[in-house]
């Protein structure tokens, strides 16, 4: 397994390919569709974020509360394809890596390849195991989201898949066709 | 007539709710470490080698096994001889309410489709009634996460597609499902009835326990049949590839009408959630 940290910058995404396994360290964000809305809406409208996109990692995710003593409850990844209306913008903006669970849009897959950028799946359904890679966990914007607020992370050696990378290579398409029966 | 008290119903939502939630029904991980033996992809492996530290992390620490805690879906078989003091329906939500809020679990309910705002306690519940002979009240709470819901379908078919649209109806509804139902699925269909029964029994299909055939013989070889080619599909554990694509399939039926052929597919995720008691 690879180990990566972030910043995530586009010489490291050059590296990854379709397939590669790798742990994730350092500061990533978390953002679902409402605060994936909202930071379009700021874009539009030129105001500042309340995060740098730059060479950033967002993670797809809605956890459960913390219960006392946890720096943040269960945390697997959210279903990716309700940001796709969003991400081709974020990514335009500098996000270079996204965590999630599913399939893409071409549209991202173009804007992945143009800007460089790489996509990665964590395991869906392994979120206590996902909580237990994470060492920080605070909101940075939006608490009225509740769940769906914009966190900043500091996770250390998260498991992770490249699913998507900057070539376009997909391993959902790829990979099940060498176990197809009949 | 026995008389139950709502409070009592209330603690018994309550403690399924997080039981569920926590502790993943040993069935399923019997079939899990099962897959783990069989499954052809090295990264398979791996994935499954997760669910199941994942599985035992989550009893460990008292976290739920996924950050979807769902929205709680509530079956209730309530005995014709048995008298509710207070309200059953209020008692449930109740339930849910203390259940979510206690236990740390996510409240994913919003309160229109539209308007979109959170109602913050995970209420309402979706609750299912059954009358059925007998004193006793049976409830099972079934929390379900919408990444596989989402990725549920229902055919209306013509009788003479006969078996083989079945199974395609099937076998096209976990292709597009793929790596959006966090695989291996398991997946609960129903067959008959009409547009609002199939999609009933295929929800009822999920709430048998993993490993255990249907009554009815053709219908227990079409569930082998049919859980063999979506296996066949080589979509694999988390869509890498595999397989291991559903861990189960199982399949309710009822009586139809002459003209008709409904199927449902309800796909479920490994977390595959249901809890009962019998008060
Ligand atoms: S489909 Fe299941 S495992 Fe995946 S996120 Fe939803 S509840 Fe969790």
């Amino acid at each position: 397994m690879k180990k990566l940290t972030t910043p995530l910058t586009k010489e490291k995404v050059r590296e990854l390919h379709a397939g590669d396994t790798v742990l994730l360290s350092g500061t990533i964000y978390t953002a679902r569709d409402a605060a994936h809305k909202r930071i379009v809406e700021l874009l539009d409208k030129g105001e500042p974020l309340p995060l740098d996109l730059k060479d950033a990692v967002i993670y797809y995710v809605g956890p459960t509360p913390a219960p006392p003593g946890r720096v943040i409850g269960s945390a697997g990844p959210t279903t990716s394809g309700r940001m796709d209306a969003y991400a081709p913008r974020l990514i335009a903006e500098g996000e270079t890596g996204m965590i999630g669970k599913g399939l893409r849009t071409d549209a991202v897959v173009q804007a992945m390849q143009e800007h460089t950028a790489v996509y990665f799946a964590a395991t869906g359904g392994a979120g206590a195991l996902l909580s237990s890679r994470i060492l920080e966990a605070e909101v940075i914007a939006w608490e009225d989201l509740g769940t769906e607020a914009l966190r900043r992370l500091k996770v250390q050696d998260l498991p992770l898949t490249v699913v998507i990378d900057c070539a376009g290579h997909d391993l959902y398409k790829e990979a099940p066709l060498q176990y197809k029966k009949g | 007539m026995r008389n139950i008290q709502a409070e009592q119903i209330t603690e018994v939502v309550k403690r399924l709710c997080i039981k569920a939630n926590i502790d993943l029904n040993p069935p399923v991980e019997e079939a899990i470490r099962k897959a783990r033996e069989t499954e052809a992809s090295p990264v398979g492996r791996e994935i499954l080698d997760q669910l199941l530290e994942n599985a035992a992390l989550a009893r460990e620490q008292n976290l739920p096994i996924c950050q979807d805690t769902g929205l709680a879906v509530v079956f209730v078989e309530i005995g014709q001889d048995v008298h509710v003091e207070g309200s059953l329906e209020e008692a449930i939500h109740e339930g849910v309410r203390q259940g979510y809020t206690e236990g740390y679990l996510r409240k994913s309910v919003v309160r229109d489709p539209i308007d979109r705002v959170n109602t913050k306690d995970n209420t309402p519940a979706i609750i299912h009634y059954e009358i059925v002979p007998g004193d006793q009240l049976k409830i099972t709470v079934a929390p379900k996460g919408i990444g596989s819901e989402n990725m549920s379908r229902i055919y209306m078919l013509k009788p003479a597609q006969g078996i083989e649209g079945i199974e395609q109806a099937v076998l096209e509804t976990v292709a597009l499902a793929g790596p959006n139902a966090c695989p291996p699925m398991v997946i609960g269909v129903g067959v008959g009835g009409n547009f609002e029964k199939c999609a009933y029994l295929a929800k009822k299909a999920l709430l048998r326990e993993v490993g255990q055939y249907s009554e009815k013989p053709f219908w227990a070889e079409e569930e082998k049949t049919l859980l063999e080619k979506a296996n066949g599909t080589g979509i694999g554990p988390q869509g890498f590839g595999g397989t291991t694509t559903a861990l189960w399939l199982a399949i309710e039926t009822y009586p139809t009408h002459i003209g008709g052929m409904p199927v449902a597919v309800n796909i479920n995720c490994h977390v595959a959630r249901h809890e009962s008691e019998v008060l």
